[in-house]
C-alpha cells in the first residue's frame, strides 16, 4: 500500500507497452528501488523491451499475457496480478488503438476494432479492477483518455467517440468508488509524440510521454479526478467545447 | 451499526477503507474473529499510532473504545483490571484521586490500554521503570480460533502480544500494576543545554537520579548549536513538597482542554520559518536552569492534550513521526542523524530525545538501552522520503530500530534488519494464528 511519503509497492499496467504508461511507472517508482510492476499485454518484442527497460531502472517486473479483445484473457490477467502477494496500489488502463480514421467510419471491422478495444474492453477492465480495489479498501486507477473525446472532430471522430465513452465511464466510476477509498484519475492528453502518433504532424501544445507522466503523478498525489496534459489544454478544450458547431467545423486539422 | 469508512493514523496519511464494527461483548468479538472475511480483523483503540498500524483496508476493524469499563481496583496492591478499550485518560481521572498513577505514560493520555499493550508504549520513566509490558500481571487474549486465553509473563504468546501491534489477537482485558503516588504533581528541574554534547553529558551523568527525564531538541539549530535543547526531569511530588495552596487537594486531577484545532487548516503552516521561530522562542523562554518547580501531571506529561486534534495543524497532507533508537555507544550515529536532519532543514516542530533503560522480552518491543530521538515532520517535500531512507541506513548500521507505532513508511527489508527477533515472533504468531486472521495495513506493508 502507498505509504505516508507516497512510496508505492505494486503497479499494474493494462496495455503494458504504452509509452505514456511506462513513463508514468518510472516516475511513480523513482523514489525507491524494488517497486513491483506487472505488465499485462500481448507477448512479443515490445513487451519484452518494456520489461527490460523497467528492470534496468531497478523495478521488479512480471509480464502477463493479455489480449483485451478477449474477455477471458483480461479477466485472467487482472486476477493473476491481484492474486499475487501484496495489494496493487495503482492500475494504469493504457491500452488503446488509433487506427486509420477514414477507414474507421467506413469499414465495419475497423470501426468495431476501435470500439471494442478502446471502449468495450476499457469498461470490462474497469469493472474488474474496481471490484478488486474496493476489496482492498485503497488504491488508484489511472485511465488514459484523450482530449479527442471532449468534442469529437471530423478528422478523428471514431477514435474520439470511443475515448468519450471510456472517459465518461471512468469519471462515473470514480464517483462510485470514492467512498471505498479508491481514486480514479482520468487523464486527457493532447497530442503526444509517441508510437501511436508516428507519421502524424504534431498539433499545437504537443508533448512527450514523460510530460504526461509528470501530470499523472501530480494528479494522483493531489487526489484529482481529471487532469489535462499539458494542463493549459483544460482551458483550450473548454473554449472549443463552447464554439458554435459551424465555427468548430471550420477549424483546421 | 457497522460502518464502512476511511481510517487513518494520527499523522493523517495513507487512509484505507474498512468495515468498522463497534466491539460488543466477548461473544460478539468471537463471532467476528471466527468469520474474518478475506482481509482479516484488527482491533483499534483511539487511533493515536501515527501510521497505518490501526487500519485494515478492505477488512474488519473492531472499535474497542466501546469496551471501556474498569473491572476491579485493588487500592492496597495497586492492581487494576480493565477492559482493553479503557483509555489512560480514564484511568488517571478515576484512579489518581485514589493515589494511583499509570505505571507508564506516553505523551498523550488518549490511548487505550489495549493499544498500550500492542505498542508496548514507553514514557519519560523508561530508563528506570521500563515499558508498559513490564507492568502487566496478565492479559486476556481472543485468539484466531475463537478461544480466549489468559496469558501471563510466563507465556511466549504474552510477549509476542506485548509490542505485537495487535497481530496475535484481540486484547480483551488487562490487569496492570498502577504506581502509588501521594499527589497529582511532579517536581521538575529544567536545564537549557547548549548543544548535543552538553545534553548527552548531563543525561548520562544523572538521569538515574530522576524518575522522569526527557529533552526537547531544536533540530534546526546547526553547527556549534547542533542539538541545543531544553532538558526537563523530575519526580512524582510528595505531599510535603507541595505548596500550601495545593495541599488540601493533592490528588486533584482535572486537566483543562484549552482549545480544539480547527479542521481544514492550510498545508505548509509548519514550515522552516515558523518552526525555527517557534524553536527560538521555546528555547529562550525556558529558564537557563530552574530546580524544584511543581507542575501538574497534565502539564508535565501531556502538554499537547490541551489542544484536541492538534494533528490538524499539519494540514490535509498530514505529517509523520520518525522515532528511532540507537544503542549506547552509537552516539556518533545519533549525531550524524541529527546533522542530516539539520542540514536538510526539515522542519520538526517536535523533536524529543530520551535515554532508554533495559528492554523487555517482547519480541517486537521497541525500547532497547540507548538513545531514542523522535521527530514530527510535515509530509510534502520531495526530498523527505530519500532523507528518511538514508536515516534508516544509519540506524540499521548502528544496530538500532524504528518504532512501529510511529512508522508509516519503512520497508519490509528494513524492518527485518531492525528486529532480530522477528522470526521468533513470526513462529509464535503462526502457531496462534495460522491463517493470518489478524491483519493490518502495517502488517501488509512490512510483510509481517
Amino acid at each position: 500500500m502507498k505509504d505516508a511519503i507516497g512510496n508505492l509497492q505494486r503497479i499494474l499496467v493494462l496495455g503494458g507497452t504504452s509509452e505514456i504508461a511506462l513513463a508514468t511507472v518510472l516516475k511513480l517508482a523513482e523514489p525507491r528501488q524494488g517497486v513491483h510492476v506487472t505488465l499485462a499485454g500481448r507477448p512479443g518484442e515490445r513487451r519484452a523491451a518494456a520489461a527490460s527497460a523497467l528492470h534496468a531502472e531497478g523495478l521488479q517486473v512480471t509480464e502477463v499475457d493479455c489480449d483485451v479483445r478477449e474477455r477471458n484473457s483480461y479477466e485472467q490477467a487482472i486476477a493473476s496480478a491481484f492474486d499475487a502477494d501484496g495489494d496493487v496500489d495503482v492500475v494504469i488502463v493504457a491500452f488503446g488503438v488509433l487506427g486509420d480514421q477514414e477507414r474507421a467510419w467506413q469499414d465495419l471491422d475497423a470501426a468495431l476494432e476501435l470500439a471494442e478495444v478502446n471502449y468495450v474492453a476499457a469498461v470490462g477492465c474497469g469493472v474488474l479492477v474496481a471490484q478488486r480495489l474496493r476489496a482492498q479498501g485503497h488504491g488508484a486507477i489511472v485511465a488514459l483518455s484523450s482530449v479527442a473525446g471532449e468534442r469529437p472532430r471530423r478528422s478523428n471522430f471514431v477514435y474520439g467517440s470511443t475515448k468519450a465513452g471510456m472517459d465518461a465511464f471512468y469519471a462515473g466510476l470514480g464517483d462510485a468508488v470514492a467512498a471505498d477509498g479508491v481514486q480514479v484519475l482520468v487523464v486527457r492528453p493532447g497530442f503526444v509524440k509517441s508510437r501511436m502518433t508516428t507519421g502524424l504532424s504534431p498539433a499545437p501544445l504537443s508533448q512527450v510521454p514523460e510530460q504526461v507522466a509528470e501530470v499523472v503523478v501530480d494528479g494522483l498525489r493531489q487526489g484529482r479526478r481529471t487532469v489535462w496534459a499539458p494542463p493549459p489544454l483544460r482551458f483550450v478544450m473548454s473554449a472549443l467545447r463552447h464554439l458554435p458547431a459551424p465555427v468548430f467545423r471550420r477549424l483546421p486539422g | 451499526m457497522d460502518d464502512r469508512r476511511a481510517l487513518q493514523g494520527w499523522g493523517g496519511t495513507s487512509p484505507s477503507v474498512s468495515l468498522v464494527h463497534p466491539a460488543g461483548d466477548d461473544r460478539d468479538l468471537v463471532a467476528m474473529v471466527t468469520e474474518p472475511g478475506r482481509r482479516g480483523v484488527l482491533a483499534r483503540g483511539l487511533g493515536r499510532s501515527y501510521g497505518d498500524a490501526a487500519q485494515n483496508g478492505g477488512g474488519l476493524v473492531a472499535d474497542m473504545t466501546t469496551r471501556n469499563r474498569v473491572l476491579s481496583v485493588d487500592t492496597q496492591t495497586g492492581e487494576v483490571s480493565v477492559e482493553a478499550g479503557v483509555s489512560l485518560d480514564t484511568l488517571m481521572r478515576l484512579l489518581l484521586p485514589m493515589g494511583l498513577f499509570v505505571p507508564v505514560s506516553p505523551g498523550t493520555r488518549q490511548v487505550t490500554v489495549g493499544g498500550a499493550v500492542a505498542a508496548d508504549i514507553h514514557g519519560k520513566n523508561h530508563h528506570v521503570d521500563g515499558s508498559f509490558g513490564d507492568h502487566l500481571a496478565s492479559i486476556d487474549l481472543l485468539c484466531a480460533d475463537g478461544s480466549i486465553r489468559h496469558l501471563t509473563p510466563l507465556d511466549d504468546l504474552f510477549w509476542a502480544t506485548v509490542g505485537g501491534m495487535g497481530l496475535t489477537g484481540v486484547v480483551l482485558r488487562v490487569t496492570l500494576r498502577m504506581k502509588p503516588v501521594e499527589t497529582a504533581y511532579c517536581v521538575v528541574d529544567t536545564e537549557r543545554c547548549a548543544n548535543l554534547d552538553d545534553l548527552m553529558q548531563r543525561m548520562t551523568t544523572d538521569d538515574h537520579r530522576y524518575t522522569y527525564s526527557v529533552a526537547w531538541v531544536d533540530c534546526l539549530a546547526s553547527g556549534a548549536s547542533l542539538g541545543r535543547s531544553v532538558l526537563t526531569r523530575g519526580w512524582p511530588a510528595t505531599l510535603d513538597q507541595l505548596p500550601r495552596r495545593l495541599r488540601h487537594k493533592p490528588l486533584d486531577f482535572r486537566p483543562p482542554e484549552l482549545a480544539v484545532a480547527p479542521a481544514h487548516l492550510p498545508n505548509g503552516m509548519l514550515n522552516h520559518l515558523t518552526v525555527a521561530a517557534f524553536n527560538n522562542v521555546w528555547y529562550y523562554k525556558s529558564p537557563r536552569e530552574r530546580r524544584g518547580e511543581i507542575q501538574s501531571i497534565g502539564a508535565f506529561f501531556h502538554p499537547l492534550d490541551g489542544v484536541r486534534q492538534w494533528n490538524r495543524i499539519y494540514g490535509s497532507r498530514g505529517f509523520l513521526q520518525y522515532q528511532f533508537v540507537v544503542p549506547f555507544g552509537a552516539e556518533d550515529a545519533l549525531r550524524r542523524c541529527l546533522t542530516m536532519l539539520s542540514d536538510a532543514g526539515q522542519a520538526s516542530f517536535l523533536a524529543v530525545l530520551k535515554r532508554f533503560g533495559h528492554g523487555n522480552s517482547g519480541h517486537l518491543s521497541f525500547p532497547m538501552p540507548g538513545w531514542t530521538l523522535t521527530l514530527d515532520i510535515p509530509v510534502g517535500s520531495a526530498e523527505l522520503g530519500g532523507l528518511l531512507d538514508r536515516l534508516d541506513e544509519e540506524v540499521i548500521a548502528a544496530g538500532g530500530r524504528l518504532y512501529l507505532a510511529k512508522d508509516s513508511r519503512m520497508t519490509a527489508a528494513t524492518m527485518r534488519k531492525m528486529y532480530p527477533r522477528l522470526e521468533q515472533w513470526r513462529e509464535i504468531r503462526h502457531e496462534a494464528d495460522p491463517d493470518g486472521v489478524f491483519m493490518s495495513d502495517l502488517a501488509r506493508r512490512l510483510e509481517l
